[in-house]
């Protein structure tokens, strides 16, 4: 494994994959190869496959994958469940984070942490280290102490859920880290917050894919790459620019180009 | 659909007290009439009115209808097939734990409940009950120094017969109800507690119930009387061995609180389920009532429900006293094919009276699950309030849930406020805390605590981490 690090190993590589949900066939043949650093944005219509894109990469169980592969640094994570791939390192950003009653936010966060530290055979955190930790993870959202001490997204506003999202990437530090559709629903400036949240978790190491439909995000993040899904397939890939042509010419633009191919 | 590999390679784990212990038994034979009745009274040489309490109940149950308002599924029960009295052959009288046959002490060790002086709790009192007698009670003469009595109900027969006179059945008269009526007629033994004026008991007392024959039944009463000023927290447990037929439990629970006096109740029932067939397995028929009859006392019931195939129980508080509170915190866990219908019933007599009732119900497997409970407000229980709040939990697709909240007010100037919710611990709930490294079981077992963690919160310390491992441990395999 180490040998072949020395090359350019990419993080996550996707291929031509087919993935299908009770019995419809969602993804049909995607490609997509990340490399440490990289940024890439996915866009395209709602229902072309952009979710279930991200839903398979971290496992999800109602998705099932009929045809290729999803290795992540080098290794096939095809059969691993959903712990073992966080764990190890890939981290999905829910459209729609999902509220768990009763069971506390800080200590869902604890217990995450310590599990993705123990798999780093890093020490695991006891509350008072993982207080100090929270705290300062905290900043990068600009949210308040007060918001760990209640149930996991209970009764928080849409906002307040995506940045929970963000706070749970700062504290897993992913290598591979989806956001789907974090931008939605947000007002100018919670965008910015957890863009800028998103910016600082960035580095050279690991690699991000952002979900979205809108250049406001990407305002704020440029990516290196910009795929254009439809119909289940990657149809186009570019860099920022094709962004921009996109906001320009719509997505019916983009049904020219997949009926082209 | 939910994760089916990983369910299907979840180890289930055994019922971990289902082990019997062999040890000869001195039986009666099967059946139930008078002769049956004088000669449980006769072996336990009781007095005169003891016996005439016991025959007067045997002839209200003759003329009682078993109660199926409950909706419960099962065999009817043939109660000429039952053995009445099942008690480990020893010695007479018992002056010292050494005489207690080593089997049973071992039997209680293995249970986690060492009885010896060397290894018993260091800060519970423990009266150990196997079949239908009391074998041994820890800590007597400790507490015999405060003036508490606690021993079992037979001794107190003996010893405290002015009390059990004054105050047995006068909380679950005889004739309340099919099952208390059958336990009063042939009840065999239980525990006794009295704490008297002022007095709050220095260390938790502990009734651990064991049913070891396969065909007799447990019949036993639990009496407490905590007079003016005392408080006492009493806690009780129950497993069973594993048999494939099912045994009955039919048990009477008294409390009685005078002025200012509190008690505090807590069951953790972990008595044989049956197997995920459903074969075998405990039916849990038992009568729980508190007296509140003096001001401002205080009667609180929390139980962690596990076991039994079939469970019926409604613990209940009569609030006679003014500005006395009664309490009800339940937590009742069915999976496979396990019956629970608990509740409970707060009966405000007395102005001023409080009542709080928290009910978790949680089915996994087939099971069915309910809750039932009556609010009353008698008309002078003016200015008095009651708060319910009962959830139901499904894990599955293939568990039943339902609340029968009972409000019956004939008091304008009370308040009684009920909130119910239902929830489903669902696939996506499931695969977020997944997808932030935490193993499916982890996942499920956080939800669960998390459900219940207002009724955690009221249980004794070491009984509230007993009840988290216990509700673990039953719903591992249990989500698919």
């Amino acid at each position: 494994m180490q040998e072949k690090m020395t090359g350019k190993e990419p993080l996550l590589e996707i291929k031509n994959i087919f993935a299908s949900t009770e019995d419809l066939t969602i993804l049909k043949g995607v490609d997509i190869t990340i490399q440490p650093g990289e940024i890439h944005a996915i866009m395209g219509r709602n229902g072309c496959g952009k979710s279930t894109l991200s839903k398979i990469i971290a496992g999800h169980p109602a998705y099932k994958i009929n045809q290729g592969s999803i290795t992540f640094k080098g290794k096939n994570i095809k059969s691993l469940e959903p712990e073992e791939r966080a764990k190890s390192g890939i981290f999905l950003g829910f459209q729609y984070p999902i509220e768990i009653p009763g069971v506390s936010n800080l200590e869902f966060l604890r217990v995450a942490t310590n599990a993705r530290r123990k798999f780093l055979k890093q020490q695991e955190l006891d509350t008072f280290e993982f207080e100090d930790l929270v705290k300062e993870k905290l900043e990068l959202v600009k949210m308040d102490y007060a918001f760990l001490n209640r149930s996991i997204n209970q009764g928080f506003s849409g906002g307040e859920k995506k940045r929970n999202e963000i706070l749970q990437m700062a504290l897993l530090n992913p290598e591979i880290a989806i956001l789907d559709e974090t931008d939605s629903g947000l007002d100018i400036d919670a965008l910015r917050i957890v863009a800028s949240g998103i910016k600082k978790i960035a580095n050279k190491e690991n690699g991000i894919i952002l979900i979205t439909h809108y250049q406001r995000l990407l305002d704020e993040i440029k990516p290196d790459f910009v795929h254009v899904m439809a119909n289940g397939q990657i149809i186009k890939t570019g860099d920022c620019k094709l962004a921009l042509e996109l906001e320009k010419n719509g997505y019916e633009w983009t049904d020219q180009l997949s009926q082209d191919s | 659909m939910i994760n089916e590999n990983l369910v299907s390679n979840v180890v289930t784990e055994p019922y971990k007290y289902g082990f019997v212990t062999d040890i000869e038994t001195e039986k009666i034979s099967k059946g139930l009439n008078e002769e049956i009745i004088r000669l449980i009274s006769r072996k336990k040489d009781e007095p005169e009115y003891l016996l005439n309490f016991r025959l007067k109940a045997f002839k209200k149950w003759q003329k009682m209808e078993e109660p199926n308002w409950a909706d419960l599924g099962y065999k009817k029960i043939d109660y000429q097939d039952i053995i009445y009295y099942s008690a480990p052959k020893q010695k007479e009288k018992k002056s010292s734990l050494d005489e207690v046959d080593p089997k049973l002490l071992e039997t209680f060790d293995k249970l986690g409940i060492p009885l010896t002086e060397q290894k018993r709790l260091t800060n519970v009192a423990v009266d150990a009950v196997f079949d239908s007698v009391s074998i041994a009670t820890t800590y007597k003469e400790q507490l015999a120094e405060h003036g508490v009595i606690f021993c079992s109900i037979s001794e107190a027969v003996k010893e405290h017969s002015a009390l059990i006179e004054k105050y047995l059945g006068s909380v679950v008269p005889a004739s309340d109800n099919y099952f208390a009526a059958l336990n009063s007629a042939v009840f065999s033994d239980g525990s006794f507690v009295y704490i008297p004026k002022g007095v709050e008991c220095p260390m938790d007392l502990s009734s651990y119930f064991r049913i070891n024959s396969g065909d007799s039944g447990q019949f036993e009463r639990t009496l407490i009387i905590a007079e003016e000023s005392s408080t006492v927290s009493y806690l009780e447990g129950c497993t069973a061995p594993m048999f494939d037929t099912n045994t009955l439990h039919a048990a009477v629970v008294e409390l009685i609180a005078l002025d200012n006096a509190s008690i505090k109740y807590s069951t953790v029932q972990n008595w044989y389920a049956g197997n995920e067939n459903g074969v075998g397995g405990i039916f849990n028929f038992v009568t729980k009532r508190g007296k509140c009859l003096g001001k401002k006392s205080k009667i609180s019931w929390s139980q962690v429900e596990t076991g039994s195939a079939i469970t019926w129980k409604y613990p209940s508080c009569i609030l006679l006293g003014e500005e006395s509170i009664g309490e009800f915190y339940s937590v009742a866990l069915t999976n496979n094919l396990q019956q629970a219908d608990t509740g409970t019933k707060m009966i405000h007599i007395g102005a001023k009276t409080k009542s709080t009732i928290v009910s978790k119900g949680i089915s996994a497997g087939k099971s069915s699950n309910s809750y039932r409970g009556l609010v009353k407000m008698g008309s002078k229980a003016t200015g008095s309030r009651n708060y319910s709040q009962c959830d139901s939990m499904l894990i599955g697709d293939q568990a039943s849930a339902n609340t029968f909240p009972y409000i019956q007010s004939q008091q304008p100037n009370s308040e009684v406020e009920h909130e119910a919710s239902t929830c489903r611990i669902s696939e996506d709930q499931l695969f977020y805390l997944q997808s932030r490294g935490i193993e499916f079981e982890e996942a499920v077992s956080m939800m669960v605590s998390g459900f219940c963690r207002d009724v955690f919160n009221q249980l004794p310390m070491e009984f509230a981490a007993e009840a988290d491992k216990l509700l673990a441990l039953k719903l591992e395999g249990s989500v698919g």
